[in-house]
């Protein structure tokens, strides 16, 4: 399954200048796996020491939060864009 | 006391006063801090420094993160662009009367330029884009903030772009598009477009005020503090009931009492502060209530649409600030916020949108549950104007029809007088 990642500006320097990235796995956290064996920094960018992601981080699949569908266990499909975006936005 | 640096408010990374919004490292808010300088004023002096000042926001510019305020130095300027402020805090003796309580008062910044709070942190946002060199703002809006922005725009004959949910209120969308910016309806809640437009601001050069100027946007909500404690003579409330939407405000509201006590300009405890949010959308009271520290998301489903904000970015903020306050935060119903809105109409001759008759309905919950000591002094901080969501009070009153005759008003409406 290669999964469409979008990376915001704020971590595009830990992602080698890269807005996107084309990532293979089944779940939310496959994918997110497969972008941090690709840029380690990005690692502890998004994720706690217990391997959840930040409190100030939205991961959106297709433009749900995936904490309305089974968070970093949510399947994936082929083709599908995983949105990575700060969370301190708006109000 | 000048803005020096922007600072992560989790883990302290600093960074320059730009447009800049999320810790790089964590991924925290960035907010705003400042130098208090070599200059040592006492309280006398900045008491004068400020009621010397314009009779709007920038009289408190001393306490705003903009380089180069329209006031009070030049008191022309700062009545360029749409001054905000200086809103009526109003003694509602009647309101407490019927809540069996002592002092409330009410400040009411439906009396703004657009006829919400909404115009001070636009204002604070708009001056430092313009200092920042961007041509054009822009903003994702449940409603109050698209009439500012597209209003700032059309005063500061700046370009703007603001995005809403195509489903809000029909006042909200006139007074927007009238001010002729370029008004764009996202079929989706505001969280939608919310997300939207935190991925259009990493790619377009746009001053989003509460996205990537949220910094500056947020600290134009302390000048609510600054003018209820100026107000009420140099002195802090004890308690203060505000809305919470993404909580931004609540929790800025608390740092303005807090820097003007560090400062000495008012003394005591900082107020209690209650938070009020509409049992649609209420992830920050069902947070409190669960004792979490964050909140969970929802789909928002109330009449309050000012206020239907599912994920709210401060949320741990307004949680911990309604604890460490000894405060809490509570949801009332739709029921509810419409009687809000008539209570506080019928006693005090301000007209709410659905935002003050949440804050309305919770000061009544809080008062009927005997949270409220009747010595307290409690301010109730209306945000908005009624005539902005007048669905909300359709069908809640009769209106008498008659034929133009006194036979038909005597029959109808009153009895005849006796002879």
């Amino acid at each position: 399954m290669s999964v469409l990642v979008k990376i915001p500006t704020q971590l595009r320097a830990a992602a080698g200048g890269e807005a996107e990235a084309e990532v293979e796995g089944a779940t939310v956290q496959e994918v997110l796996n497969g972008l941090f064996q690709r840029h380690e920094e990005l690692r502890e960018r998004i994720s706690d020491e217990d391997g959840s992601l930040r409190r100030f981080v939205n991961v959106y699949l297709a433009g749900e939060d995936i904490r309305f569908l089974d968070g970093l266990a949510t399947p994936v499909k082929d083709g599908a864009e995983l949105t990575i975006l700060p969370a301190v936005a708006g109000g | 006391m000048a803005a020096s640096h922007l600072q992560c408010r989790e883990c302290k990374t600093e960074y320059p006063l730009e447009a800049l919004f999320v810790c790089e490292r964590c991924f925290g808010p960035l907010e705003v801090a400042y130098d208090r300088g070599t200059i040592q004023r006492d309280v006398a002096e900045w008491r004068r420094r400020i009621q010397g000042g314009p009779q709007n926001i920038w009289r408190y510019a001393d306490f705003l993160p903009v380089a180069a305020p329209p006031g009070p130095s030049g008191r022309l300027n700062s009545r360029a662009g749409l001054p905000a402020g200086c809103t009526p805090l109003i003694r509602a003796d009647r309101l407490a009367a019927r809540l069996g309580l002592r002092e409330v008062w009410v400040k009411n910044d439906a009396a703004n330029p657009t006829h919400s709070f909404k115009d001070r942190v636009v204002s604070v946002a708009t001056t430092r884009a313009r200092e920042l060199g961007f041509q054009t703002i822009a903003c994702a809006s449940t409603g109050n903030l698209a009439n500012s922005v597209a209003a700032h725009g059309a005063a500061l004959g700046m370009d703007s772009y603001v995005f809403i949910p195509a489903d809000l209120e029909e006042q909200k969308i006139l007074a927007t598009g009238v001010y002729g910016t370029k008004l764009v309806g996202v079929k989706g809640n505001y969280d939608d477009v919310n997300r939207l437009c935190t991925e259009l601001c990493s790619e377009r050069e746009w001053a989003f005020v509460n996205i990537n100027l949220r910094p500056y946007y947020a600290e134009g909500s302390k000048t609510l503090a600054f003018e209820i404690a100026e107000q009420l003579g140099w002195e802090l409330p004890d308690r203060c009931i505000v809305p919470i939407a993404s909580g931004s405000l609540f929790t800025k509201i608390a740092k303005g009492f807090s820097e003007w006590r560090d400062l000495g300009l008012v003394e005591g405890e900082l107020p209690r502060m209650n938070g009020a949010q509409a049992e649609g959308c209420s992830p920050v009271a069902s947070a409190f209530a669960d004792g979490h520290e964050v909140c969970r998301p929802v789909k928002p489903d109330t009449i309050a649409k000012s206020l239907a904000i599912g994920n709210p970015a401060d949320g741990p903020y307004a949680l911990e600030l309604a604890r460490g306050t000894g405060g809490s935060i509570d949801a009332v119903s739709d029921e509810e916020i419409r009687a809000g809105i008539r209570l506080l109409a019928e006693t005090t001759g301000v007209f709410t949108e659905t935002a003050g008759g949440v804050t309305t309905a919770v000061l009544a919950k809080l008062a009927q549950r005997g949270d409220i000591d009747p010595d307290e002094r409690v301010v109730l901080v209306i945000t908005g104007e009624g005539l902005k969501t007048l669905d909300a009070v359709r069908g809640t009153f009769e209106t008498h029809t008659i034929e133009p005759t006194v036979t038909d008003f005597e029959s109808v409406v009153a009895e005849p007088l006796a002879v």
